[in-house]
């Protein structure tokens, strides 16, 4: 196959293909922060722990700076968690707690941080630090554990570890116990000092921003600084700097010390950690109840809510395997409905059907959700009428309440309808009192439907525009499972540029969604190949370029999306395949995941099951005590092995996505 | 609201006219209840609140029911020979939503949501419920030897998923061969032909087949003449669709040209994709380039039901399995009476089979034995009284050392000493001789059959 850009056969990586190469340069053009490289493979990460910037030493130009503006930011997630004292371990642990914080703030407001400069990138390579074996163990703990010092607790981070606990349960008790009195502490000495120069740009609870505090107490808070602060030299400290890096270790030891004392005192008489409102706990946004199933106490909450919302639980399917035990598993056949009345009173009919749709997997794909659901709300909207001494913006939020519960128990909601809902909210919220009801209506429709327009429609025409430029005659372009976004790009590059090209449609079980795509291209006239995702490494090498839709794309730059998507972007690198993702950045997502362990889906089990001369092989894998079946939804792409994303604002790199994000942030 | 429900109510029995010449088919008993209980009973269970019910004025008079549901009589008189299809048209006024429309001669346990969930999820302009027929397992009375009246058979076609209705036929409109039609295999290169199944009468249909069956009005039956025009005009392609969606106005004028095509009624909004036609990845076929579902606007889907009851009683013969298969169903249903009615007068009380029921007031003397039976209420049956396999209603005097089996007794008849009958269908207001013998009879009173 004559291409351009070719890569020579499967040898040893190069340094910089011509077709990569090629690739690069709108990387770090548009939506640039103004500052390093935050990109860096491996960098250290940008501590809020000063016991753990000491520990390293290369790091710590880098370090305080990310430790100045992560610590503005980042506190209500991360350190709530039982902050970073000294005892803090390196490593894993660390990287774990953070990439905690980050799961849990996937459906959390972020605060206005106004004036902070490059919020995201800057934790971006701290986190990307843990993508291997190590971190996911890390995270895995975490989540396991549920609590981050049984991560505090173990020394040696960077080593995978059994995902039991490994220090006695009273020791991690009583280190919690123990972090907590110090935080205490903390907080009172802080307050003592002064408050005020922390107050300005703090949305979280003082006690939070332990480390931020002590790291800069003389230094004005980072709104003042501006785009200037990143562009500080990275070189030295300043004397503030390490007089407040000082100033934090003798506090910490202070604090440490004492604490010792108050828990001898107390010492095993409190089994649990007590839980008061003004503990920083209470401030921790907690996880969603979505990835935490194998919790009782979630579960009992979440089924309350739904009580309260009249809305019937689904039960989960079948045994998982043990690394995802925390999260739903459903069975096709046993839908929602079977424990609902059948004319719904409570829930709209049409969303009902929605959510069979969504469950039975005929509407699929994060597009086609999102734009069923706005339309679905559409009507749910024009048949709502505002109850006599209710406010429409109030109560058509409420009501919108029990439907979004159960479409979630249909199917886990997608990014996608996850921002689509946010933003319709919100849109609900800010109508204006004097708006007469249908009035007020009328402007919602009209909201949805630009919404609907400019974030999907347009966006996709945008990055079928953009995306377009990259397809050159002759590529041989690789494809995987269905994309809408991505299957509108190839056709309108054939049909409309005329562009010669070669399609490699990679398909896998058990969707086989791949056929669609085939289809689809087939249907427009467009040269495809079909392989499963097992003959990917064979068919790569006469491969020019890889384009990938997206789930959502994640504040540190990475890729959800169909599973297998992570294998196919890995071994691209491995051929130096340029690794295109296309996605619009209404799918952007605050979260922050590194693996794809956490927060993921699952799918019917019983998918897997082939027939095969109308026997099922699988058929009694429920019966079978030591048989497993894992119907994984999505995975994590790292952004190291993606070269480029394309967006309907233009070509940027996937590091940049934070920068999307706050710049979304404030344009509304 | 979602659904509105019709429950069908007015046929004569027209197959069991034995049976039904003294007692209107909703009100037959089956175990102690009328028949009519049973759907309405499904209805409740499902969660309904009101139900249209289509009846005749005398039966709705005779009707006392215990339901909590708000029923909504409509009367439609003797004279007038409706159809089911008519009596839908006859009250279109009242139906805003789309219907669930079923027959007053349905038992069944069936999970209502299943049959629902396949018209909610395909938007389905007709789904409904079959279920594999079952072999009477015993003789019927008053029918000689093995030879069954041949019923007239179905030929029902399912796709791959057993889900989707893609053909229906029924033998006598067949001359010698089954035909199909190239448009149904073009899209559907594998279809299953089954026969052997039996449809329950349960339908959900779209509101605007409703509208159209208003227009319509050579359409009679919805058995016989609505659902095999449904499920013929998935593959029909009218002229509508062909141009695209983007001439919408043209259509409308074709669209009026032919009023009476069923495509004219189906609303913009049905396209099942319709949000995103090109945004999900879902097919429902494979193999070739169509798009998904074909573009096809009208969809019937079919739940064939593998377990479970699902009687239609509308012979005597299935009347008489009906009544043998209650008991469990009305267990399973977990209603709190007992099967023996607590008003009921028993003497021996061993002699009682588990699986009998007992109604009201009823008195059994002495030494009388009684197994797989239903009794009515108000009934009286003396000493030494065999009975076995059989079906007596209500205020039936049974005398002294009387053998029944498998018989059907019907209201205020009279067995006088000793009669020994098997396999008999015995008339209301009959007096048997004692000491009568009679194997496999049908005894009506004469006037009775003079009214037919």
């Amino acid at each position: 196959m004559a291409r351009p850009a070719a890569p020579p056969a499967p040898g040893p990586p190069r340094s910089a293909p011509p077709g990569a190469v090629a690739l690069h340069p709108p990387r770090f053009a548009p939506l640039r922060p103004p500052r390093g490289r935050p990109a860096l493979p491996g960098p250290p990460r940008p501590e809020r722990c000063r016991g753990r910037a000491r520990q390293r030493a290369p790091g710590v130009a880098r370090d305080r700076r990310g430790g100045a503006a992560g610590g503005t930011r980042e506190r209500p997630a991360g350190d709530g968690t039982g902050g970073a004292g000294p005892r803090a371990g390196p490593g894993t642990a660390g990287g774990g707690r953070d990439r905690r914080g980050g799961a849990a703030g996937g459906t959390r407001e972020r605060p206005a941080r106004t004036g902070v400069t490059s919020p995201r990138p800057a934790e971006e390579p701290r986190v990307r630090g843990h993508v291997g074996p190590p971190g996911r163990q890390g995270a895995l703990r975490i989540r396991t554990g549920g609590m981050a010092e049984r991560e505090g607790g173990n020394p040696e981070g960077a080593a995978p570890v059994p995902a039991g606990p490994q220090a006695p349960e009273l020791s991690r008790e009583e280190k919690l116990q123990l972090r907590k009195e110090k935080k205490q502490q903390k907080k009172k000495k802080r307050s003592e000092k002064g408050p005020s120069t922390e107050s300005a740009e703090l949305c979280a609870p003082p006690e939070a921003g332990q480390p931020r505090a002590a790291a800069q107490p003389t230094s004005p808070p980072a709104p003042a600084d501006g785009p200037g602060d990143s562009e500080k030299p990275a070189g030295g400290k300043s004397k503030a700097e390490l007089r407040a890096e000082r100033r934090a270790k003798q506090e910490a030891e202070r604090a440490q010390k004492q604490a010792r004392k108050a828990e001898l005192s107390q010492a095993a008489t409190t089994a649990k950690p007590r839980q008061s409102p003004t503990e920083p706990q209470s401030m921790v946004k907690r996880l969603p109840e979505h990835v935490q199933v194998d919790d009782p106490a979630a579960q009992r909450k979440l089924a309350k809510k739904l009580e309260r919302q009249q809305v019937p639980l689904r039960q989960d399917y079948g045994t998982k395997v043990n690394l995802f035990s925390h999260l739903h598993q459903y069975s096709r056949k046993k839908p929602l409905t079977q424990q609902m009345s059948i004319p719904s009173t409570v829930i709209h009919p049409a969303v009902v059907r929605l959510g069979l749709q969504y469950s039975q997997g005929i509407i699929n794909g994060s597009n086609a959700r999102c734009i069923a659901l706005l339309e679905v709300f559409k009507q749910l909207i024009r048949d709502y009428s505002t109850p006599p001494n209710e406010e429409l913006s109030r109560d058509l939020v409420a009501k919108l309440k029990p439907h979004i519960s159960f479409l979630n128990q249909c199917r886990p909601l997608s990014a996608s309808m996850g921002n689509a809902i946010k933003f319709l909210k919100k849109e609900i919220s800010c109508l204006p009192d004097t708006l007469r009801e249908d009035e007020a209506k009328e402007k919602l429709q009209d909201v949805i439907d630009k919404y609907l327009r400019e974030k999907i429609v347009l966006a996709a025409e945008a990055i079928s525009r953009s995306a377009f430029e990259k397809i050159n005659d002759h590529d041989v372009i690789l494809v995987y499972g269905c994309s809408s976004l991505v299957n509108r790009t190839l056709c309108d590059a054939h049909a409309k540029k005329g562009r010669a090209f070669r399609v490699i449609v990679v398909d896998s079980r058990p969707r086989l969604e791949g056929r669609e795509t085939l289809r689809r291209l087939v249907r427009r006239g467009i040269h495809c190949t079909y392989v499963m995702i097992n003959a990917i490494s064979y068919v790569l090498p006469e491969v020019s370029k890889v384009l990938l839709g997206a789930h959502a794309l994640l504040a540190n730059g990475s890729v959800m999306s169909r599973v297998g998507t992570s294998q196919i972007a890995l071994v691209s690198k491995a051929y130096n395949v340029p690794v295109l993702v296309c996605c619009e950045t209404y799918k952007f997502c605050e979260r922050v995941q590194t693996d794809s362990f956490v927060s993921n889906e699952l799918d019917d089990p019983d998918d897997l099951i082939v027939l095969r001369k109308g026997q099922a092989q699988l058929g009694g894998w429920a019966e079978n005590k030591s048989l497993r079946l894992l119907n994984l939804v999505y995975d994590v792409t790292p952004p190291d092995l993606v070269d480029l994303v394309i967006t309907d604002l233009g070509m940027i790199p996937c590091t940049s996505v934070p920068v999307v994000l706050r710049v979304k942030n404030v344009d509304q | 609201m979602e659904f509105q429900a019709v429950l069908m109510a007015a046929g004569g029995g027209s197959r069991m006219t034995d049976l039904t010449s003294s007692i209107p088919k909703p009100l037959l008993p089956v175990g102690n209840r009328p028949l009519l209980w049973y759907p309405l009973n499904l209805l409740e269970r499902a969660g309904f609140e009101e139900v249209i019910v289509i009846t005749r004025k005398e039966i709705q008079k005779m009707l006392n029911l215990d339901t909590k549901m708000k029923l909504d009589f409509v009367c439609i008189s003797d004279n007038m020979d409706m159809g089911t299809a008519d009596s839908l048209r006859h009250i279109h006024q009242k139906i805003k939503t789309d219907v669930l429309v079923l027959s007053c001669d349905l038992i069944t346990d069936v999970d209502l949501y299943k049959v629902v969930d396949l018209f909610r999820t395909h938007d389905a302009s007709l789904s409904m419920l079959m279920k594999k027929t079952h072999e009477p397992t015993e003789g019927v009375p008053g029918q000689k030897g093995k030879k069954k009246p041949v019923e007239q058979r179905d030929f029902i076609g399912v796709d791959d998923t057993g889900k989707r209705l893609l053909f229906m036929a029924n033998e006598a409109d067949l001359d010698e061969e089954l035909v199909i039609k190239r448009s149904i295999l073009q899209k559907h290169p594998r279809m299953h032909i089954r026969t052997g199944l039996m449809d329950a009468h349960l339908y959900c249909l779209k509101k605007y087949v409703v509208d159209f069956l208003v227009e319509n009005r050579t359409i009679t039956s919805l058995r016989s003449e609505l659902i095999p025009h449904l499920v013929r005009k998935q593959f029909s392609s009218p002229a509508s669709l062909q141009q695209g969606l983007d001439n919408k106005e043209e259509d409308q004028k074709k669209k009026e040209q032919a009023s009476l095509d069923i495509y004219s009624f189906i609303k913009e909004d049905n396209s099942l994709l319709k949000p995103a036609p090109d945004n999900s990845c879902w097919n429902d076929h494979r193999g070739d380039m169509n798009e998904t579902l074909h573009e096809g606007k009208v969809r019937c889907y079919v739940h064939i039901m593998k377990e479970g009851l699902c009687y239609r009683v509308n012979t005597l013969g299935l009347y008489i399995e009906a009544n043998r298969q209650v008991p469990k169903l009305l267990l399973n249903l977990g209603l709190e009476e007992s099967l023996v009615h607590g008003s009921a007068q028993i003497t021996d009380r061993g002699m009682i089979g588990s699986d009998s029921i007992i109604g009201s007031s009823t008195q059994i003397g002495e030494k009388t034995s009684i197994k797989h039976s239903i009794i009515g209420s108000m009934c009286t049956i003396k000493d030494k009284v065999k009975i076995t396999n059989c079906i007596i209603m209500n205020s039936v005097t049974i005398e002294e050392g009387c053998c029944l089996q498998g018989s059907v007794i019907c209201h205020n008849a009279v067995i006088e000493k000793g009669a020994d009958i098997k396999d008999c269908l015995i008339g209301s207001d009959q007096r048997l001789e004692s000491k009568a013998k009679h194997v496999n009879e049908v005894i009506v009173g004469t006037e009775q059959l003079m009214e037919i």
